[in-house]
């Protein structure tokens, strides 16, 4: 139950530094909602076969805001010496992570809800269904579980906006690939063929997810 | 100091390391473009398989040696093992590059097109992007302790994820259609072809692993070089 409550008190940290700074969410959705539009100009759109192109401008939408805002998160913590302060807190380096986590999945949530509701909207897409969701849930979490660990190591090198998404696309691949699929599968109404891109995002989820918890120990020693 | 360096243990399995692989990798030259028949179908250009394969091999055994000895570098913190993940990674970049480019060169006339979507190909230049992801982190980072574990949940993470890499990719690819990638496995290759690729998977075996040797000794100087240098400027 500690860990329960170490977890909270690092997402309440956030959350409440989010409230009064606003310096993630509303320009995370901002970026989202014009990658969006501007995929509106680079691809059609608006004819019938929209559904195959859509699902990837949502997904672009979602990770290039999911990166914007995590590479964001780490450098919120870089300054003033936060970051050490989270160190020194008496919660192990694993509560750290999934604190951290969690409040960057709630950040990216909200981000996820907004483009979902936009993307219905502009496009007339019915994506705001029981099991696209599941696919973006699914989707949210592996690629927010490399780019925690990622974003914490990339805040502390020199080139931290470039070597971010270098770290992090080529190791989403399968994320990338599964979360694109699915949704296009989902929205042309072949439901019968999602199956095995969910099994792989829930078994990229759990897998990155205890190899992350068990190295972010070694990647934040400072 | 000079004499102490060049007279370690290791330097005269080196220096044996190197005529071995020299006159081996003559030999398979030599069969490649002499002894073995060309392909009836694929005609000579074929014969960059010989290359392309063992290449291939080490290229992904390279991040076998990176994902070990960057777990053994988390748990003992010993430098020796970070100097192994980054000789292996710089042999490993290079080989991938190779395997892609005589690749490239063979997809040209069998397969009418320098590159195509294909599962195995985008693995291989994917695993080629995490070894570039591997080099800028290291690139990047001040600190060489910090570079070093950095490096190491990299290498950790990278060679994990590089099988689902994989089967996400084949999946991608078995779900859509293939119009040009011939997939015409052939019969059982002649005697010839065998005995001539094994000889090429054995020299470049043992030139790799030269390399590799060499490599390390480059990378320890280099370390004492540094600590050397911190000694007498503070």
């Amino acid at each position: 139950m500690i860990v329960a409550r170490q977890i909270y008190a690092i997402v309440r940290k956030d959350l409440l530094l989010e409230l009064r700074a606003r310096e993630q969410v509303a320009g995370m959705g901002v970026f989202a909602l014009l990658t969006l539009v501007t995929f509106n100009f680079a691809f059609d759109l608006t004819g019938a076969d929209r559904a195959a192109s859509g699902s990837g401008a949502l997904w672009v939408a979602i990770m290039f805001a999911g990166l914007l805002g995590m590479g964001r998160a780490a450098a919120i913590e870089r300054q003033q010496g936060a970051w050490e302060g989270v160190l020194l807190s008496p919660a192990d380096r694993g509560t750290i992570f999934l604190g951290k986590l969690a409040s960057g999945l709630l950040f990216i949530g909200i981000v996820d809800a907004l483009a979902l509701v936009l993307f219905t909207a502009l496009f007339a897409l019915p994506v705001l269904r029981p099991m696209v969701l599941l696919v973006v849930g699914l989707g949210t979490v592996g690629f927010g579980t490399l780019g925690t660990l990622f974003s914490v190591m990339a805040a502390t090198t020199r080139a931290r906006e470039v070597l971010l998404p270098v770290l992090l696309f080529p190791l989403a691949l399968p994320v990338v690939i599964s979360s694109v699929r699915a949704t296009t599968l989902l929205l042309t109404e072949r439901q019968a063929e999602v199956g095995p891109w969910i099994s792989l995002l829930l078994g990229f989820d759990v897998l990155f997810l205890g190899i992350a918890y068990l190295v972010f120990g070694h990647a934040v020693e400072e | 100091m000079a004499s102490r360096i060049t007279q370690r243990p290791g330097d005269l399995w080196g220096r044996a390391l190197g005529w071995l692989s020299a006159v081996l990798v003559a030999l398979s030259v030599a069969m490649i473009f002499l002894y073995v028949p060309s392909d009836q179908v694929q005609g000579v250009v074929q014969r960059l398989f010989y290359i392309h394969l063992p290449v291939a091999w080490l290229a992904y055994l390279s991040f076998f040696i990176i994902f070990l000895s960057s777990v053994v570098y988390l748990a003992r913190r010993q430098p020796r093992w970070d100097r192994l993940a980054r000789s292996a990674a710089e042999l490993g970049f290079v080989f991938t590059t190779i395997v892609l480019l005589t690749g490239s060169i063979w997809g040209r006339p069998i397969w009418g097109t320098w590159w195509t979507w294909d599962a195995r190909l985008t693995t291989t230049l994917i695993l080629w992007f995490i070894y570039l992801a591997y080099f800028m982190l290291r690139a990047y980072v001040s600190d060489p302790e910090r570079a070093a574990r950095y490096a190491a949940v990299l290498g950790i993470v990278g060679f994990v994820d590089v099988p689902i890499i994989h089967m996400s990719v084949r999946w991608w690819r078995t779900l859509h259609p293939q119009p040009i990638v011939v997939r015409a496995e052939g019969p059982a290759m002649p005697e010839s072809m065998l005995l001539t690729l094994a000889v090429t998977m054995v020299a470049f075996m043992v030139l790799y692993l030269f390399l590799l040797v060499e490599k390390y000794r480059i990378e320890r100087m280099k370390d004492e070089l540094a600590e050397l240098r911190l000694r007498h400027s503070g």
